[in-house]
């Protein structure tokens, strides 16, 4: 009996103890740190955190775990962090289709969910939801860039390719949006697929003057050493999800000259962006990508929020994310109604610099640009 | 679709296939000889192309790559052989399923956990790169030309391994009857670790072949190993001829109707409905293939009557 007083005097400690600390703002990161994609995910904390440390906050509470890029694994994430965990603000899903799992039923429990990645149109337009920010891009965004570019570039008969899903199809669409010209073909190809000699083949019997591919990950990898090594010389353009840092040195020169649209690059210039290159450098021992740069504005989003306005005022502390008063790596952000972001989407060129493959500037494709779903969403 | 571009594709699933036969090889042995399903084959096809970029990184020579896969990859199949596979040759296949799965969480992880989660780069030599004119005006990948050559080879070295050396007699004969021929005084342990070995090195040299023109990173195996399963059920299980026959009809029907069927579809559909419904149906070809096959003959092409 003794024993049993004594632990329920400890638990009521313990929990007095944890809500004692309760002020502290609670946010709970599910995102990719195991399997395949697991550099991307990798890539959004480490850029996340470093924002958190450099704001020398202690009232911070980040609790990550690894989705293991699986919807399943997500939604159960995402209800063990509401419901034991009891966060205020979630963040760091990479995937579109892990993100239609699970943003939806947070925001409904009145969380906030901060996008670092995954950009889905449903949430951008008809499902949208006043708790929901994106920090990243609507997912069409790279791909209007994309197809912006090839009409100044003076491509007039495209073929273009993606893999067949949900973001694959996003991606021809935002393309078709902006793009001018005649399409040579067009392919969808199996998601995960590695082998390209088929659709190169294609690509080569179709008179085509250039190529247009969305491939993620290591798609990207194996399609452009492919590319490189089947004797078909049309310029390619794709967004830069297939070219970022991570990727790069996987793709080595195959890559070199390739232009892909993004809408952060490590030569943007201005201070934010410097100080975030040299510190993640520093940091990790490694170039950051354009995915670390979206976990380190999301972190700059949120702590700019907190310093305005309390999470426990949900009202006020919404307005606060959406004034989005912080200096962004990208330059010049704001919101957009939907509040997906208005920013500049920039052409880069692979490069090489001293031994590591890079990107480098060249253009900017598309100014204050925002997304086609605005006038869906009623907020 | 012109005649040219027929044959290239035809070149390009005959290539795929070839690829295949490497990984389906060692599959269809192990089971067929030790009656052991291995979900880890797919763990040493990413263990060779893992070995290659490292030594390839190192070294710079694409040949000591190729053979530093072969090694790794036998070595690793050794090891699991030794300490893990041993165990579950009495048990039934749900342990061995179980035991191989795990192992393939542990090799990835272990992998991640070595290499960073991030791919390698491994490229082909410069003396196979770029492409080479074949008859007719076919342009054609010298690499992709060289890997159909050095499959080919290694089927021949095989089927010959096992048709006409003491080696071959007793991996056959312990298809058959194993009880028997341990009986007859041979060294079955010996036996199975050395198949299992040889099984491992080739789907390593798949592995390191492969991942010169694609990615080498973490889970690279996993899809492999699904299509090697469909290549041994095709052909039979067990049998190696099948396995030969089934990688070549699987690595040509997905190619071939990864680019006809949208084209077919096109004749009587608008562009974009004949691409999806195409892309589609083309990823579901290999399996109706097999479903086929199955229904006229249950045990596979070349399976034990």
């Amino acid at each position: 009996m003794k024993f049993k007083s004594l632990f329920v005097a400890a638990t009521v400690a313990a929990l007095t103890a944890t809500s004692s600390v309760a002020e502290d703002l609670k946010v709970g990161m599910i995102t990719t740190l195991s399997g395949g994609g697991a550099g991307l995910g990798i890539d959004v904390r480490d850029g996340f955190m470093l924002a958190v440390a450099q704001s020398g906050r202690t009232d911070i509470d980040v609790i990550i775990e690894d989705d293991q890029r699986k919807p399943d694994v997500a939604v159960q994430l995402a209800d063990r962090l509401i419901q034991s965990e009891k966060v205020d603000v979630m963040t760091g899903i990479i995937w579109s289709n892990l993100a239609m799992a699970v943003v939806p039923g947070a925001v409904a429990q009145g969380k906030f969910y901060l996008s670092p990645n995954a950009g889905p149109s449903p949430l951008a337009g008809r499902a949208c939801h006043e708790n929901y920010f994106n920090v990243a891009w609507q997912n069409d965004n790279l791909h209007e860039a994309a197809g912006a570019y090839a009409n100044d570039a003076g491509h007039s008969n495209t073929f273009i390719l993606a893999p067949n899903y949900p973001a694959g199809t996003d991606a021809l669409t935002g393309f078709k949006r902006t793009y001018g010209g005649e399409l040579a073909g067009e392919i969808y190809t199996k998601l995960g697929q590695s082998d390209y000699a088929a659709e190169i083949a294609q690509i080569r019997a179709s008179g085509a003057d250039s190529v247009f591919f969305f491939l993620p990950g290591g798609m990207g990898i194996s399609f452009l050493k492919q590319y490189a090594d089947s004797g078909v010389d049309l310029p390619v353009v794709g967004p830069a999800f297939s070219f970022d840092q991570g990727i790069l040195q996987a793709v080595g020169a195959a890559a070199l000259g390739v232009k892909n649209t993004s809408q952060w690059s490590k030569d943007i210039d201005n201070a934010a962006n410097a100080a975030f290159v040299e510190t993640f450098s520093a940091e990790y021992g490694r170039l950051p990508s354009l995915y670390a740069s979206q976990g380190f504005d999301t972190a700059n989003l949120l702590i700019s929020a907190m310093e305005a306005a309390d999470v426990s005022d949900a009202d006020a502390f919404r307005a606060a994310l959406k004034a989005a008063n912080f200096d962004s790596t990208r330059g010049a952000f704001a919101f957009a109604s939907n509040h997906h972001p208005i920013q500049d989407i920039y052409v880069r060129e692979v490069i090489k610099e001293g031994d590591v493959f890079t990107n480098k500037i060249i253009a900017t494709a598309l100014s204050d640009h925002s997304n086609a779903y605005v006038a869906d969403c009623k907020m | 679709m012109s005649l040219i571009l027929f044959i290239e594709q035809a070149l390009n699933g005959l290539q795929f296939g070839v690829m295949l036969f490497l990984m389906a090889a060692g599959l269809t042995l192990v089971f067929g000889v030790m009656g052991l399903i291995n979900l880890a084959h797919g763990s040493l096809y990413m263990i060779g192309a893992f070995a290659a970029a490292a030594v390839a990184a190192a070294t710079g020579s694409f040949v000591l790559a190729l053979i530093a896969s072969f090694v790794c990859a036998a070595f690793a199949g050794v090891l699991i052989e030794y300490f893990v596979i041993r165990r579950l040759y009495d048990r039934d296949h749900l342990d061995q399923v179980l035991a191989t799965f795990a192992l393939i969480l542990i090799f990835s992880e272990g992998t991640r956990w070595v290499f960073g989660s991030f791919p390698l780069f491994l490229d082909k030599p410069e003396w196979l790169s770029g492409t080479v004119m074949l008859p007719f005006g076919i342009e054609y990948s010298i690499y992709r030309l060289a890997i159909i050559v050095a499959g080919l080879m290694i089927a021949a070295g095989l089927f010959w391994m096992i048709a006409r050396t003491r080696v071959g007699i007793r991996i056959r004969a312990g298809e058959n009857d194993r009880e028997m021929i341990g009986a007859l005084g041979v060294n079955i342990s010996l036996l199975y670790t050395f198949v299992f070995a040889l099984g491992a090195a080739l789907a390593g040299l798949a592995g390191a072949l492969i991942g010169a023109i694609q990615s080498v990173q973490v889970g690279m195996g996993e899809p492999v190993l699904i299509l090697a399963f469909v290549v041994i059920v095709i052909g039979g299980i067990g049998s190696i001829h099948g396995a030969f026959i089934g990688s070549v009809l699987v690595g040509m029907t997905d190619t071939l109707g990864r680019t006809m069927l949208p084209s077919l579809f096109g004749l009587f559909l608008e562009p974009s409905a004949a691409t999806s419904l195409g892309a589609s149906l083309s990823s579901m070809l290999i399996y109706i293939l097999m479903i086929g096959v199955l229904i006229f003959r249950p045990k596979g092409l070349f399976g034990g009557a």
